[in-house]
This record gives C-alpha cells, sequence and structure tokens, in this order.
C-alpha cells in the first residue's frame, strides 16, 4: 500500500450531506474485476448527463477543481453499500483525503485500505475548510497526518483524531494482511481451543 | 462475579484472537459469505501473493448480484461483464475449493437467504460477507457485518478481521403492533427517528415484546436494515424461535453437537444491569405504515402524512431534501396517498423471505395490478421460489399480473436488466431509495410488502389498513 504522510493539494468542497456510495460509484460500475480504472466514473450520475457529456455544474468538472487532492464533505460521507470501489474510484481520481464531520463505518475503513485518510472533524471546522475550498485552485490545504493537523490556505489549523494503530499503518504503507500472518500461531491456537470447546462452528 | 455484559460484549469476548495494546483486536472469523461483485479482486489478490483461503469449509459463495431473474440464465448471460464476474465466482470457488450455490443450483438466491436457510448462520457466531446488508444475520444473534473487498482479501487469507470494538445501542420495540404494521415499518421507522448516522460507530440490539413477537424472518427485516440506519451491525438474541427455525438445516449442528451447542446459545442475551452507551425506546403501538418520499432512507413517514417541505429540516439537510424532492418529482404539502406509482417490486434481502411473499398474496389475492403499472416478485432464493409455487403464491402474483421471477437481488440495486427508466417511480420492498440505485433517474418509495401490494392494486402509495378494511 501506498504510504500517507503529508500532502498539500487543491480542495473541493462538496456540502451536501449523506453523499452515498451508489453516488460515489453507481452500481454499473461494480461490474469490474480490477480495482483500478474507475477514476473516470467517480460521482458518474452528478459529473455527466445523460447523454454522456460532462455537467459543468459538478465541482469536479470546473477547471479549478480538475486536479482535485482533498474532499471537503458534508455530514455521514460514504454512507450505504461496502463497495471498494467507493475509495478504489476515489483513489484512482487522485483524490488522497476526505474531510466531513462523520463517516458511514465500512466506507471509512476502505478508505485506510487503500492509502486514503478520512478526517473527522467537528462542524465548525468543517465550515471553515468549506468556505476555503470554495477559493478554487490557487488556494492549497494542508493535511498532515503524523501531526494530525489540517492547514487551510491561509494557515488556520485544526488537530484531528485518528486511530494510532490506523496512523502506523498508512504512515508506513503497511499491509494488513502481511501483519496479520505474522500472527499465524495465535490464529492456529484459537482454532485448536474452538474444535474442543464449539466444535460444530 | 464479572461484570454484566451485553450479548454484543459476550459474541465479542468469544471470538478475540489477539489484543493489541491500543485495543485493536483480532476477531476470529466463524462464517465467511462470498459473492461475484465484491469479491474478485479478493481472489486475484490470493492469486498473485500465492496465498490460500485459511478455512475454506467456513466459506460459502453464491453469485445473486448480477444474475438476471429470466429463464434461461444457467446456460447464459448477455451483459459481457456480469457473465464475467459470475464465470469468476464459478472458477474462484472451484480452484479455492469453497462450498458453492452456482446459478444452475436451486438453492441459488441472494447470499443473506441462502446462509440462513441452509443452516450456515448460527447464534453466536461471527458472520461476515462483502455486503453492507450482511446485518441480516444478525437475527439469529450473530454478530454479522458488512466488510470491503480488501478486508475480504484477509478473512479469506487468515479467518480474522482487524477490529476495534463498537459501542453498544439498545433499540427497544414495547407492546404490540397494529393490524398493518409489519418489520419493515419497524425498521423504517427506527431510521426515521435516529437518522442515517443514528447508529454510526454502535452495534445496535434490538429487543422488546415487538420484537420478541416476530417471526424469524421479520428479525432479519428489522436487522438487515441495521446499516441504513448507521450502525455495522443489529442484533437479536436468539431464543425458541431461533432454535426452532435452525433445527434440522443441512448445515446446522445434529445430535449431541446440537445439544451442546444449544448449551451455549441459550447463554447468549444481554445480563440485567449491563450497559448500554445509548438507548431508543419506541412504542410499537405508536408505528404506523410507513413510507419513504425522499432519497435516504431517513426521509419516512406515516403513509397518512404530507410531503415536507425543505424548509421543514435544519442544516445541511435543508439542501438535501431540496434536492430529494426535486429528484422525487414531488411537492411540499402533497398526500403521500396522491403519489401515483409505475412500478412494484417485491424481493430483495429484505423482503424477499417466504413470509413475504404470503403476506403481500394475501392483499393480491383476487385483485389485479392498476392499470398502466407493471409488477415484479423476486423470490429471494430458488427455495423461497419453489415453497411458494407450492403454497399457490406465484399463481396469486401472476393473476394478479405479476412477473414471477427467477432468484437473485435483482431490481433492489439493478446492476442485472431489472431497472426503472428514467423517471419511473416504484413502490419497492427494498432497503434503499438512493438517488440512481434501481435505474438512473428511477424513483424509489420503500415500504413493507403488503404495503407494496397495497399501492400496486390502487396505482399509488396507498394505507394498506383501508385495503384490509375492504376486504374484511
Amino acid at each position: 500500500m501506498e504510504k500517507f504522510e503529508k500532502l498539500t493539494g487543491i480542495a473541493a468542497p462538496m456540502p451536501l450531506v449523506n453523499i452515498d456510495t451508489d453516488m460515489i460509484i453507481p452500481k454499473q460500475f461494480l461490474k469490474t474485476i480490477k480495482r483500478t480504472g474507475l477514476g473516470v466514473n467517480l460521482f458518474d450520475e452528478m459529473r455527466y448527463n445523460p447523454d454522456g457529456s460532462e455537467n459543468p455544474d459538478f465541482v469536479l468538472n470546473q477547471p479549478a477543481y480538475r486536479q482535485t487532492e482533498i474532499l471537503v464533505a458534508g455530514d455521514n460521507f460514504g454512507c450505504g453499500s461496502s463497495r471498494e470501489h467507493a475509495p478504489w474510484a476515489m483513489k484512482d481520481f487522485g483524490i488522497k483525503a476526505v474531510i466531513s464531520t462523520s463517516f458511514a463505518d465500512i466506507f471509512f475503513n476502505n478508505c485506510f485500505q487503500n492509502g486514503i485518510l478520512p478526517i473527522v472533524l467537528p462542524a465548525e471546522a468543517v465550515a471553515v475548510l468549506m468556505e476555503d475550498a470554495k477559493k478554487g485552485s490557487n488556494a492549497r490545504m494542508t493535511v498532515d497526518l503524523e501531526a494530525q493537523t489540517v492547514t487551510s490556505s491561509d494557515g488556520q489549523s485544526f488537530h484531528f483524531e485518528v486511530d494510532a494503530f490506523k496512523k502506523h499503518c498508512l504512515l508506513n504503507g503497511l499491509d494488513d494482511i502481511g501483519l496479520t500472518l505474522q500472527k499465524v500461531p495465535a490464529i492456529d491456537s484459537y482454532e485448536a481451543q474452538m474444535a474442543q470447546a464449539r466444535p460444530w462452528v | 462475579m464479572s461484570a454484566p455484559k451485553t450479548l454484543y460484549d459476550k459474541i465479542w469476548d468469544a471470538h478475540v484472537v489477539d489484543t493489541q495494546p491500543d485495543g485493536t483486536c483480532l476477531l476470529y472469523i466463524d462464517r465467511h459469505l462470498v459473492h461475484e461483485v465484491t469479491s474478485p479482486q479478493a481472489f486475484e489478490g490470493l492469486r498473485m501473493s500465492g496465498r490460500k483461503v485459511r478455512a475454506p469449509e467456513k466459506t460459502i459463495a453464491v453469485p445473486d448480484h448480477n444474475v438476471p431473474t429470466t429463464a434461461g440464465r444457467e446456460t447464459h448471460i448477455d451483459n459481457e461483464e456480469s457473465r464475467i464476474q459470475v464465470e469468476a465466482l464459478d472458477k474462484n470457488a472451484k480452484d479455492f475449493g469453497i462450498n458453492y450455490y452456482p446459478v444452475t443450483d436451486i438453492r441459488q438466491g441472494i447470499v443473506h437467504i441462502v446462509g440462513p436457510e441452509q443452516g450456515w448462520t448460527l447464534p453466536g457466531m461471527t458472520v461476515v460477507c462483502g455486503d453492507s446488508h450482511t446485518a441480516t444475520h444478525g437475527a439469529f444473534g450473530a454478530l454479522a457485518h458488512g466488510i470491503g473487498t480488501s478486508e475480504v482479501e484477509h478473512v479469506l487469507a487468515t479467518q480474522t478481521l482487524i477490529q476495534k470494538k463498537s459501542k453498544n445501542m439498545k433499540v427497544e420495540i414495547t407492546g404490540k403492533l397494529r393490524p398493518g404494521v409489519t418489520a419493515k415499518d419497524i425498521t423504517l421507522s427506527i431510521i426515521g427517528q435516529t437518522g442515517t448516522a443514528g447508529g454510526t460507530g454502535y452495534v445496535i440490539e434490538y429487543c422488546g415484546e415487538a420484537i420478541r413477537d416476530l417471526s424469524m424472518e421479520g428479525r432479519m427485516t428489522v436487522c438487515n436494515m441495521a446499516i441504513e440506519g448507521g450502525a455495522r451491525a443489529g442484533l437479536i438474541a436468539p431464543d425458541e424461535k431461533t432454535f426452532e427455525y435452525v433445527k434440522g438445516r443441512p448445515h446446522a449442528p445434529k445430535g449431541a453437537a446440537w445439544e451442546a451447542a444449544l448449551a451455549w446459545w441459550k447463554t447468549l442475551y444481554t445480563d440485567e444491569g449491563a450497559h448500554f452507551d445509548k438507548v431508543v425506546t419506541i412504542r410499537g403501538e405508536d408505528i404506523a405504515p410507513v413510507v419513504t418520499w425522499g432519497t435516504s432512507p431517513e426521509d419516512v413517514l406515516p403513509i397518512t402524512a404530507t410531503v415536507p417541505a425543505a424548509e421543514d429540516f435544519t442544516g445541511g439537510k435543508v439542501d438535501a431534501a431540496r434536492r430529494s424532492l426535486d429528484y422525487m418529482g414531488l411537492k411540499p404539502g402533497m398526500k403521500l396517498t396522491d403519489i401515483k406509482i409505475d412500478a412494484v417490486f417485491i424481493g430483495s434481502c429484505t423482503n424477499g423471505r417466504i413470509e413475504d411473499l404470503r403476506a403481500a398474496a394475501e392483499i393480491l389475492k383476487g385483485k389485479h395490478l392498476a392499470p398502466g403499472v407493471r409488477g415484479m416478485v423476486v423470490p429471494g432464493s430458488g427455495l423461497v421460489r419453489l415453497q411458494a409455487e407450492e403454497e399457490g403464491l406465484d399463481k396469486i402474483f401472476k393473476d394478479a399480473g405479476f412477473e414471477w421471477r427467477l432468484a437473485g437481488c435483482s431490481m433492489c440495486l439493478g446492476m442485472n436488466p431489472d431497472q426503472l427508466a428514467p423517471g419511473e417511480r416504484c413502490a419497492a420492498t427494498s432497503n434503499r431509495n438512493f438517488e440512481g440505485r434501481m435505474g438512473r433517474g428511477g424513483r424509489t418509495h420503500l415500504m413493507s410488502p403488503v404495503m407494496a401490494a397495497a399501492a400496486a392494486i390502487t396505482g399509488h402509495l396507498t394505507d394498506v389498513r383501508d385495503i384490509m378494511a375492504e376486504t374484511v
């Protein structure tokens, strides 16, 4: 997995609440058997008109936001389905961090599996960053995972909390499976105990 | 004496393999369910790193999301991408030696219906699947939740998940339900009250007389939509109804193993005095037949209400409601019962079980779809379909003008050809009314099977109690 340390980039404002994973990547794109190539379909039904042309009103289609790396989003981002295609599409587009007041649990975990940092901040802080994001491509926001801060283009800094283990994995680009396989003896021992205690499983 | 524990605490504790100093745990997974959409990348990952499936005997796969629900699918799936995904699952199941119910098997169906039906899902287990509606299995007192594809690969390789414990939330439904009110109305009403993020970070335990009174099918409907309330998992303590449902199923324990299992299952309840971080109580008598009006499952109202205005809400929900009303083509103040529909969908992992089909058929008996309305019934599994046919339910649906389809997820997420056209409005027994969920531009109103049947007859959203009054 790619490491996430520090990022300075364009942030796009998406103030809508409850942006669900069907909006992030609609179902017709879940038929792939690969993890890559989904960026072009990120937010597909908001981003494109029914005839396939770009919807000029959608934020990521505007010239200032085509190189977006950070999303500042409304409450409860990523609710709905467990599809990891949502963070895959974001990653493929180039988004590396999302800031909101809250995230749906499964989406939140899926982000970390793909080197994307979801950042939870209080509503007041998200409001400030949302305004900052509206300034466009000349305003760069900075996310520093080591320091656990987000800094707006005019230097206002906000501290965020992150699970220590998830931070460690992201900073070092560690793969969960590799880590768990170091604990195979513990899994073996658990299975041996359970073969006695709950043999019907 | 140890501190009193919740049901969630007990199941969690029984599955911890390893605990790190920061509280991150390695949790053992008893059952891993797999479908064709969220698994190909995980199997590919195993191949690339030369890994095997650690416990193929605990892994169960079935194609459901992509499969057409029309005849001929056993030999050919027209959509090339869908076909490739289903073929990939066929191959992965074979190569890795996991339990498999292919599309040619009468037992094939929606993964969350097949698991309980075959006795794979048992009380006290940990159950995961790359699908958010895995919460369904919580009806058995199993800790069950959805995971992403990277986690699917993790479970395939290690039979464990890296997890932090969630908080405990209790949702109690007291007293009795009124006539015409079902499990679906309970679960939608809870989400209407707590919101789609109300359960985020929690595992919900549903309890109370109205929950106890539900059949296993009804309990599965309630737990299924825990995720729509933001909770990863919903749980109901197992009781005699649970044991009765499980007993004799193909993969349920038998003989001495059954007795041993039963003894443990009977300890799976929340101890007196155990701590809940959040408690919600709703009176069963206060729950009415409900429908959704918007594009979030929290947009729930009793069928007797009127369409709200965006200004009725606060904060970010004002803009969201405005967008929903626009998408749904609704005017504030209009009666919900004046909303005309074009289609009816009965099925899904929420309401595709035999009891759901019986309930809908009871309302539709001797009636017909309103002119211009199309209807589709998609049983949740081949066995549900077979049983419905033995009971003559298929005939009631067909006589009423419905299409009687083969098992699968179908229109609930529209990955197969079953979709709404732009602007088409559907009374649906499924679980999500998101924009584009059932087809781009399609408009979904969520409701119970009896409410969907009532709407089918009149051609507009309808209070099922009015239809019931007519039949008496």
